[in-house]
């Protein structure tokens, strides 16, 4: 094995591990500053913050020669025998160099800027720079330039690094941005008329390691600091994006991406970023309500006794459909199957609807936004197979609804857009009990006799399973508001289980019930497993 | 030296030197004739590198070492870039090859090209050089005419197609990867190395970029051979095995408070004050000189006690130089303000900083705010010290930036003040007698040499 020597110490590489200097003293536990360099993007090695000295170990005589100057670690291939040396005065200087350079025109002005606490200006300004400016004294200037509809750039916050010019040219295709003067006069912009609009233009905020970029939709709404993050799913589309959503009180304030090598890397796109909004919508609904009289009127049931009613309403309306939302997560559509059969024993389960628009979108740097705006189809269609024997989707119950087939339907949604019309929705009048379970109000909910309130992505807990058959597990990141019962927590409840509702509990069983999905059986890593691989075949 | 007969420089002043016609009349073209019939491309590499021909650019690399470094049995193409972004200040050497002489480069250039088997050469032209444009275009359409270029070269099978590509006027794009960005329509932003231009260049092929006064050296080596070349200049160190030694005729360039400016040729190794009062006729005005830029402002300077300092690759590195550079010779008078000097060199600098790596970029600009605060009467000892510090840690050589430009801006500022320290002081003392003293950060002044 390939041995570098960082700072004294040997580590071990992979034979055919392509890895450069940052990333081999990661793994030996000692961070090699730096802010041009990113692993989703071209080197430039201009910041030279990651200057280090370097020097190589003969194999032979285990004699160490080191080369005369410092060179960045970003751009200095780890090879078997490199020292990697980060500790000495040399480098030290260096660096200090670097941040009072990078000061020199700064407007500082940490007090207000959105990236306080989270910038790595600041953060290595405390670590390795230096307490006294011996540069003039400049007097205040910040100045603010819109660079497209969702990000600002603040221009003086700046520190050139271009990772989000190479962005704009590698992964997004797009190119809107670029770098205008030259020397010290050096500015990002775009071309007049050419704004920052792709739908991976936030992903630049992420990128910039300073507050010069900010995302308008999160800008002066919340200190990071006051944070909380959570590990989550996207559930925007079947794309399943790892993200971390960031949260205070049970408000959600921003979404980011989460490394992912096999999902999303280490993007998202803005749909997915800004599609937390209806989360805190007004205009959800908060409680469980019952039709008591024809025009539309609905009492308030607890949902002590929505548990009891629902089942007792249920097992006495007849034939029984439900359609299991592609919204739910794994473990809940199981109990849903569960629930529904323990009412009715013929009940029909269906995939409930399944929302397209458009086409897949992909970009050059091999991120792909997916037409199916719904995060767990092959997780809802593998568990429907559990029970049934015929796979049906969301068409086949209208039909099936049209002709009478059924007395009785639960249809769950929780769609964070309109999904259905007052023609399609129609059918669903005749039914002797309808119930439904979405976000919002909709031609189907004004028909139901129950209206139960749906959770929204952050408020689940549980598996999704992408498009390609990667299952993801995460935690609710938030509570769901005052009046809701994620689908969870009641389907747990109305199977009579104990205690709160343990998604770990319920995958075990599905796991232990299916070889398809027996993967989920173990532990899961945090960047998911490939339910196509069969975990138990000798490697 | 008074024997010493100009062979670049030889058609200067000869009435339509420019012309196909004067060139053929001077034996010109047919030392590539023989070469194509009778070389191997392979032939030419060894020719110029017994030679010794050293790149005349500016870094002064091995010109045949540079060519062996291109890949062996590439299926190509392989590209030849000509750098005639002439942009170090007091240097012309180029613009008088180029506008009284252009066949004799582009002579030089089908050799080369026939030496790399480049099959496309493009000439990067500084934007500055209109009538070079004109006179080159010309001798480009005669060297077409003529079969000289094109397809199928005299019959031999090689073919060379000569493009000029005229710059946007930026300093850095006389850097060879900053050439190479440009050429390719991007910004010139220097690019990293490894790779190295020979494995990919331009457009991702293996590239070799040279000079126009180095094309004209192959000529004429091509012409005259390796011993007349070997015959002229400054033999290797025998006490130093790196030091390929500084063969044959050099074109300097001569300018300042001197009698007689201009490009003369000379052997290499020539002192600064064999120069400046021989080919010179002296300082003018019957003054002393204060101080010499040995090759280009970006060489630092020389003292007067130091102008005997012999103006080859190895000389002005003795004497805390960076090196001999384009060898654009410029001589400060005894009444310049050594203040003043470094101001304009960090006014420059700071102008043409391609403002890619951060020390460069901060460090340029840093040090021409405080040459401007000096200037104004508000300097302090302090700066001195900074600059001495900007000076010593930015740079190629240090490690710290990508390309050359920095080391460039760096060596003005070092030795300026190593070399001239005491005037800086008495100026700083004289100008501010109440805050030369201060250490504390004093408020900045708007900037208003800049740009």
């Amino acid at each position: 094995m390939p041995t570098v020597i960082v700072d004294g110490k040997d580590i071990e590489i992979g034979a055919h591990e392509r890895l450069n200097c940052i990333e081999v003293a990661r793994r030996a536990g000692v961070e090699i500053p730096h802010y041009c360099w990113h692993p989703g993007l071209s080197v430039v090695a201009s910041c030279r913050m990651c200057l280090i000295e370097t020097g190589t170990r003969d194999a032979a005589t285990g004699k160490i020669t080191m080369m005369p100057k410092l060179v960045p670690g970003c751009q200095t291939p780890a090879k078997d025998g490199t020292v990697i040396v980060t500790n000495t005065a040399l480098v030290k200087d260096s660096r200090a160099r670097v941040e009072e350079a990078l000061l020199i025109d700064h407007p500082i002005d940490c007090s207000i800027c959105d990236k306080a606490g989270e910038c790595l200006l600041q953060d290595y300004h405390f670590e390795h720079g230096q307490a006294e400016r011996r540069t003039d004294l400049h007097p205040f200037h910040s100045r603010r330039r819109d660079v497209g509809p969702t990000v600002t750039l603040f221009v003086d916050r700046c520190i050139m690094c271009t990772r989000c010019v190479r962005f704009t040219r590698e992964v997004s295709g797009t190119s809107e941005l670029m770098v205008i003067n030259r020397g010290s006069k050096e500015e990002i912009s775009v071309f007049p008329g050419f704004p920052l609009d792709n739908k991976l233009s936030g992903n630049v905020v992420d990128l910039c390691p300073v507050g010069a970029l900010g995302d308008k939709d999160f800008l002066y709404q919340q200190r990071v600091w006051f944070l909380k993050r959570e590990s989550n799913v996207c559930g925007g589309c079947s794309a399943g994006c790892s993200i971390v959503t960031e949260h205070n009180q049970d408000t959600v304030y921003r979404l980011k991406p989460r490394e992912n090598p096999h999902v999303n890397k280490w993007w998202m796109c803005d749909d997915g970023r800004y599609g937390w909004h209806h989360l805190h919508d007004p205009a959800r609904l908060l409680s469980a309500g019952r039709l008591v009289s024809s025009n539309d009127d609905r009492e308030t049931v607890e949902w002590s006794d929505v548990t009891t009613r629902l089942r007792q309403e249920l097992s006495g309306a007849g034939r029984l459909a439900v359609a299991v939302s592609p919204m739910l997560t794994l473990e809940e559509a199981w109990m849903l199957c569960a629930t529904a059969r323990s009412i009715d024993q013929q009940a029909a389960l269906f995939v409930g609807h399944v929302p397209v628009s458009g086409s897949d979108e992909s970009f050059p740097g091999g991120f792909t936004i997916r037409a199916e705006k719904c995060p767990n189809r092959r997780g809802v269609e593998a568990v429907v197979a559990l029970f049934e024997s015929e796979e049906r989707g969301w068409s086949d119950l209208v039909a099936a609804v049209s002709a009478g087939e059924f007395d009785a339907a639960w249809i769950t949604a929780g769609y964070p857009h309109a999904w259905i019309d007052d023609t399609t929705a129609a059918p669903f009048g005749q039914l002797r009990c309808l119930v439904v379970q979405d976000l919002f109000d909709s031609p189907l909910a004004k028909l139901a006799t129950w209206r139960l309130p749906a959770a929204g992505f952050a408020e689940r807990a549980g598996t999704w399973v992408n498009a390609a058959h990667r299952a993801q597990v995460f935690a609710a990141a938030v509570r769901a508001p005052a009046g809701v019962w994620p689908e969870g927590r009641l389907y747990w409840n109305m199977l009579g289980r104990r205690g709160l509702y343990d998604p770990a509990a319920v995958r075990r069983q599905i796991a232990e019930s299916s070889a398809a999905l027996a993967a989920l059986g173990g532990e899961i890593p945090a960047v998911g497993v490939d339910l196509r691989i069969d975990q138990l075949a000798s490697s | 030296m008074t024997t010493f007969q100009p062979v670049l420089l030889e058609a200067v002043g000869v009435a339509g030197s420019h012309t196909l016609a004067s060139y053929r009349s001077r034996g010109g073209y047919a030392p590539l004739e023989r070469m194509l019939k009778e070389k191997q491309p392979t032939d030419v590499i060894e020719l110029v590198k017994a030679s010794g021909l050293r790149g005349r650019g500016g870094a002064g690399f091995p010109t045949g070492l540079k060519w062996t470094f291109l890949p062996k049995d590439h299926p190509g193409p392989i590209y030849l870039c000509i750098n005639a972004d002439e942009s170090e200040p007091g240097t012309f050497n180029n613009r008088i090859l180029m506008e009284d002489d252009p066949h004799q480069v582009i002579e030089g250039i089908i050799l080369s090209a026939y030496a790399t088997r480049a099959t496309t050469a493009y000439l990067y032209l500084r934007y500055e050089y209109p009538q070079s444009w004109d006179r080159l275009q010309g001798a480009i359409d005669e060297a077409y005419a003529a079969g000289l270029l094109g397809k199928n070269i005299q019959g031999s099978g090689f073919s060379l197609d000569l493009y000029l590509h005229r710059g946007a006027a930026a300093y850095i794009c006389g850097e060879e990867t900053g050439l190479i960005e440009s050429l390719e329509g991007k910004r010139a932003w220097p690019r990293i190395k490894p790779p190295f231009p020979a494995i990919e260049g331009l457009f991702r092929k293996p590239t070799v970029v040279n000079n126009i006064e180095t094309m004209a050296c192959v000529a004429q080596i091509a012409r005259r051979g390796v011993d007349w070349f070997r015959s002229i200049g400054v033999p290797s160190d025998p006490n130093n095995p790196r030091d390929p030694g500084s063969y044959g005729p050099k074109l300097y360039c001569l300018s300042g408070h001197v009698e007689r400016p201009g490009c003369y040729e000379a052997p290499l190794g020539i002192t600064a004050r064999q120069l400046i009062d021989g080919q010179g006729g002296g300082v003018w005005k019957g003054r002393k000189a204060k101080a010499v830029i040995p090759g280009g402002i970006s060489m630092g300077l020389l003292t007067e006690a130091e102008l005997d300092t012999p103006l080859d690759f190895a000389g002005p590195g003795k004497v805390g130089c960076l090196g001999l550079g384009t060898a654009a010779v410029v001589v400060i008078d005894e009444t310049v303000s050594i203040v003043d000097f470094l101001h304009n060199s960090c006014r420059f600098f700071a102008h043409e900083s391609c403002g890619q790596c951060t020390p460069c970029r901060e460090g340029t600009a840093w040090s021409l705010r405080m040459l401007e605060r000096i200037r104004a009467g508000k300097g302090r000892l302090k700066d001195l010290e900074l600059l001495a510090e900007i000076g010593n840690t930015m740079g190629m050589m240090p490690g710290s930036t990508i390309c050359g430009l920095a080391d460039g801006a760096a060596w003005p500022i070092k030795n300026a003040i190593k070399k001239f320290r005491g005037e800086f002081e008495d100026y700083i003392k004289r100008t501010n007698p109440s805050g030369w003293m201060v250490t504390d950060p004093v408020p900045a002044l708007p900037i208003v040499a800049a740009h």
